[in-house]
């Protein structure tokens, strides 16, 4: 049988730590820059301007039927050049970088359909009304619209940032220690791969069980 | 910038001389399919199983079942894929375990990938099945049993017929998930498309081609799946039910 050892985890805690902030500042970033980039895209697919309309749908279809991993591998391609043509040769180690552009420019697209489906929830009575009360369409989105779908599907993008959350385990293929990075090293390492991964699985486990219950209890509040 | 565009890399032969890139691509292509149909029939075959225990009046198998589907959706499919091809064989009996890992590499990466894609999915499928269930009218069950059937009969002959033709849209885009999911298989090795594309770049040193062309077959594999589930949606779509006529 397999004689379990463990006693390589507590010294890790701080290594793991660090990775476990890694991971946090790549979904905390792609949640808060991809709903705002994701309203913009579902403003503008919903909007009257087809041109625009038929670019924001190009691409949430495209980010949408490309596996993440493919899209951060494309992302370590491109933004170290992009970032080359910027600041010259100088620009040190990019995987943080193109993980977070990676993260929030796909997430963008899942958030931008939770958005739209949220938007169109409101009954256009509220925007006729808004309109009625003298409001541009601008304002009438930003003021009656916007807030009222926000509540509408705060439920939705709060599960999607746990999703997002454990998705951002995949930056893995570029090498960048996240948590789950450090833990695969640190186990590598010490030739104790199946205490740390398992380890890993549990933390995961504990922090987006918890999340999703509490997900659970606001949406049973929401349907009051 | 200055990249040197070069299509013609996918005709050259490649490193290993009995192919071309091009015919690099194919195999990954051939890999990434065969992977997630075969991980597609896992998570049909369980996910309905288990979602049918979520919805059976008793206590002990609904609570099982639900352990089961959060079990799997919050541990990150990465970590899943690592548990399944590090840890297992560990842990499984040594005769078990030492069978395992003198097997091809290439069949424990496909074995490894397959079942935990399959299970991984299976959680979701079941999460759908559970709601196709529960979206039925009660009458529905009330009437099977009172015609007589037993609870099984009623689920077989009654709900299930229904509630897979509610959740085909759902299922649909699951299935669409899971080729995109196949992708993860890239971090043990398997040679599917990612990991073909990755290869790519390393030998012809043309990443954008590469990166380019596995895209456009992962556009294509969306693009088919959502044709052909279109078809099959308008066949079976139920009348006064959500998307049905």
């Amino acid at each position: 049988m397999y004689e379990f050892d463990w006693s390589s985890i507590p010294g890790a805690i701080p290594l793991l730590a660090n990775g476990l902030l890694i991971t946090l500042e790549v979904t905390l970033t792609a949640i808060v820059v991809g709903i705002v980039w994701g309203t913009i895209l579902a403003i503008a697919r919903l909007g009257s301007n087809p041109v625009l309309s038929r670019l924001a749908a190009a691409y949430v279809n495209l980010f949408r039927s490309v596996p993440l991993v493919m899209v951060i591998l494309w992302f370590y391609l491109i933004v170290p050049q992009g970032l080359k043509a910027i600041f010259g040769n100088d620009i040190g180690d990019i995987r943080l970088t193109s993980a977070l552009v990676a993260f929030a420019l796909f997430e963008a697209a899942y958030y931008s359909e939770i958005i739209r489906a949220g938007i169109q929830s409101v009954s256009k009575g509220q925007i006729a009304a808004g309109l009625a009360l003298g409001f541009t369409p601008g304002q009438t989105m930003r003021l009656v619209v916007l807030p009222q779908a926000f509540r509408n599907m705060t439920p939705l993008l709060l599960t999607q940032a746990i999703i997002l959350f454990q998705d951002t385990s995949l930056v893995y293929v570029i090498g960048l220690s996240d948590f789950f990075g450090t833990a695969y090293k640190v186990g590598d390492r010490d030739g104790r791969l199946v205490e740390l991964l398992l380890f890993a699985g549990a933390v995961y486990f504990v922090i987006c069980f918890s999340a999703s219950l509490l997900v659970k209890r606001l949406q049973a509040r929401f349907a009051k | 910038m200055a990249y040197n565009w070069n299509w013609e890399v996918f005709l050259q032969p490649s490193v290993t001389g009995d192919d071309t890139y091009l015919g690099w691509l194919l195999t990954g292509l051939k890999w990434t399919v065969s992977l997630s149909l075969s991980a597609w029939v896992i998570a049909l075959v369980l996910g309905t199983i288990v979602g049918v225990l979520r919805t059976v009046p008793n206590r002990w198998l609904s609570g099982l079942a639900t352990a089961y589907v959060e079990l799997f959706r919050n541990i990150p499919l990465l970590v899943q894929l690592f548990i399944w091809y590090f840890v297992l064989p560990e842990l499984l009996p040594p005769a078990l375990g030492d069978a395992f890992k003198q097997s091809h590499p290439l069949w424990q990466q496909f074995f490894s990938a397959m079942v935990c894609l399959g299970l991984f999915t299976s959680a979701r499928v079941a999460e759908q099945v559970r709601s196709g269930i529960n979206s039925l009218p009660r009458g529905q069950k009330a009437a099977g049993l009172a015609m007589g059937f037993t609870l099984p009969q009623v689920y077989r002959h009654v709900l299930m017929p229904m509630a897979y033709r509610i959740i085909l849209p759902p299922l649909t885009s699951e299935f669409l998930n899971i080729f995109k999911n196949s992708a993860v298989a890239t971090t043990i090795g398997l040679i599917e498309l990612s990991r073909q594309a990755q290869q790519l770049v390393d030998y012809t040193a043309q990443p954008y081609e590469a990166f380019i062309a596995v895209t456009v077959l992962y556009v294509l594999i969306n693009v088919t799946v959502m044709f052909l589930m279109r078809r099959l949606e308008e066949k079976v779509r139920v009348p006064g039910f959500i998307g049905g006529k």
